[in-house]
């Protein structure tokens, strides 16, 4: 693990900004204060006439750049996660979501991860309300192979889109080479029959670990990475379910209205399994360091190993 | 502006304010009492000031509208379809099931609508977006927006100002309602948002006051927006709710309610007798 690269996915955010940016120069991105953070401030300084920073105004930010959007252009409005998903909500459902403009949302620093910032800061929240706008894709990818492609596909998406971006370094484990990336369609990490563990976000990382000592155990886990939470890959999701028996969904998120609600909806309608999820427990964060935080909340390898061996009966 | 020019206008606005009330009562529903106080400036904005085309209504170098006030709809639609955008006929329609004339504008649905609206505060915002685009694009488009005087009371409405204004856009016209009422009654009763125009100079703004009912006012205070050059422009119009229809002026119980069969023939007589009236100017 040692030898890892690390890579926070706010920063291949800013690094697939800027790649684009050179390609397309319709593409034009917003700010609200906090450009060194959610790193689009490395657009800015490539392109510094397409950069605008908003202040500290987030609900003004979002209906600009519906306006910037209706006017041609491809917006890309960031904050973070609380602050864009958050307190701008209904400028979002209402100037992005309900006329279906062209506004890509890259919101940073999402869930318990942010840290030592405490629960202002760690939006646990955002896919539960991003999901409930009709037409919105909704993505949070695991590494920053996968980071840099989802900007890319959002950008090439007609249509609003919310990223979602996390502050912590993570290792990077997707081989760019031979990654292929495309909006609603999950991603089998590990083949497996006993349970299926789907997760998005940093926690994919944990769940290929928690496979992998699972498989030491003799439990066949199959990994499955959801970057896309909306619209979601159905029919990976019901064989996953069909063929394993039983889910268990990892999400750096509540567990109410995310990754583990949309999977048990739509098994509860398609494929009745038992669904077991992991995320936090509809309770408020509080202040430390990621990792710990992490381990706190029970988001992590060997929660996700524990919970699938009490799962199966093992 | 010639003595025909302004009598064109003014039998326009009698017209405009014939279809708000036609679609307000086909509906059953919506906001007459705002409509009708913003009906002038709706037809001064279609037949005199906005460069449109209603055959190309997506036309990319036209002047954009954004009806920040979005529950007056029904006046932005008579416009519309007195300007040619769609038949007059079809106002009737408003807020049926199926109708493309939704109770508050759909860019998607109805020809001529710049921006999808009616949360109040955002239009503004959107507006500002299309004007720092335009510049942008290099286009010599302008971008409207019109607000009530209620609706600025939403704290994103001075967010967009506070940008408007650092952006330096000058092709973005802000339009304020200033009819005096809002849903529980008067504005200064509500929850003040006097002094408008001193607000408005202390976020940056150029401010015009003008009588909105008054087109030789209208003509001098957009005259005056597109010849500012550095920062955006405000109109404040001073207006009367429910203007031209004699049982609705100055009644905020006129904000949100239909006319029923018997109110909307008084409401069409009037209309009509004022029409006559300025037609034998």
């Amino acid at each position: 693990m040692a030898d890892v690269k690390k890579v926070a996915t706010r920063d291949s955010y800013g690094a697939a900004l800027k790649e684009l940016g050179a390609l397309h120069d319709d593409l034009i991105v917003f700010d609200a204060d906090l450009a060194g953070s959610t790193k689009t401030g490395v657009f800015q300084k490539a392109f510094p006439d397409r950069h605008f920073n908003c202040g500290i105004a987030e609900g003004n930010m979002m209906a600009v750049a519906a306006g910037a959007a209706a006017m041609g252009m491809v917006a890309f409005a960031s904050s973070f996660a609380m602050f864009a998903a958050g307190r701008a909500f209904e400028q979002i459902r209402n100037s992005v979501g309900y006329p279906q403009l062209n506004v890509k949302i890259g919101a940073t620093h999402g869930g318990i991860s942010v840290g030592e910032d405490g629960a202002s800061h760690q939006c646990c929240e955002d896919f539960a309300l991003m999901r409930s706008i009709p037409g919105m894709v909704v993505m949070s990818p695991a590494d920053d192979v996968e980071a840099r492609a989802a900007v890319k596909a959002a950008y090439a998406h007609q249509g609003p889109v919310y990223l979602r971006f996390g502050r912590l370094a993570v290792p990077v484990f997707h081989d760019e080479a031979n990654f292929q990336f495309e909006i609603g369609k999950g991603e089998v990490l590990q083949e497996g029959n006993d349970v299926a563990i789907i997760a998005n976000g940093l926690l994919v990382r944990e769940a290929i670990e928690a496979g992998k000592a699972l498989k030491e155990e003799g439990i066949s886990a199959r990994i499955i990475n959801l970057c896309t939470i909306k619209p979601l890959d159905e029919e990976l999701v019901v064989k996953a379910a069909r063929e394993c028996g039983r889910v268990i969904t990892c999400e750096e998120h509540s567990i109410v209205g995310g990754l583990g609600e949309a999977v048990s909806a739509l098994l509860s309608e398609k494929c009745p399994a038992p669904v077991r999820r992991i995320g936090i427990n509809d309770v408020f964060g509080y202040s430390g360091p990621a990792a710990a935080l992490l381990k706190e909340f029970g988001l992590s390898a060997e929660h996700i190993a524990e919970a699938a061996r009490d799962f199966c009966g093992k | 502006m010639t003595a025909s020019e302004k009598k064109q206008l003014m039998a326009m606005a009698c017209k405009v304010r014939m279809g708000i009330i036609e679609g307000t009562h086909g509906a059953k529903a919506g906001h007459p009492g705002g409509s009708l106080s913003a009906a002038d400036v709706f037809t001064y904005l279609y037949f005199k000031e906005l460069n449109v085309d209603p055959k190309n209504p997506k036309w990319e170098d036209r002047d954009r509208f954004v009806l920040s006030k979005g529950h007056t709809a029904p006046g932005l639609y008579a416009a519309l379809a007195n300007r040619g955008f769609f038949p007059v006929e079809d106002l009737v329609t408003l807020r049926h099931v199926g109708s493309y004339l939704q109770g508050h504008p759909n860019m998607n649905t109805v020809p001529g609508v710049d921006m999808s609206t009616g949360s109040l505060g955002q239009g503004v915002s959107a507006a500002a977006g299309m004007a720092l685009m335009g510049k942008r694009q290099g286009k010599s488009c302008r971008v409207y927006t019109l607000l009530g005087d209620g609706e600025i009371e939403e704290g994103q409405v001075w967010e967009a100002m506070m940008f408007a204004h650092h952006y330096r856009l000058d092709n973005l016209c802000v339009i304020i309602d200033n009819n005096g009422l809002q849903i529980d009654g008067p504005v200064d009763q509500v929850m003040s948002p006097y002094p408008i125009v001193d607000k408005l100079r202390a976020f940056g703004l150029e401010t015009v006051e003008a009588d909105g009912h008054d087109f030789d006012q209208l003509e001098a205070a957009f005259a005056r927006a597109r010849q500012t050059k550095g920062v955006p422009t405000a109109i404040v119009m001073k207006t009367l709710k429910g203007k031209g229809v004699s049982y609705m002026e100055g009644q905020a119980g006129w904000h949100g309610k239909a006319p029923n069969d018997e109110e909307y023939e008084i409401a069409m007589n009037e209309l009509r007798a004022q029409l006559a009236q300025v037609e034998g100017m």
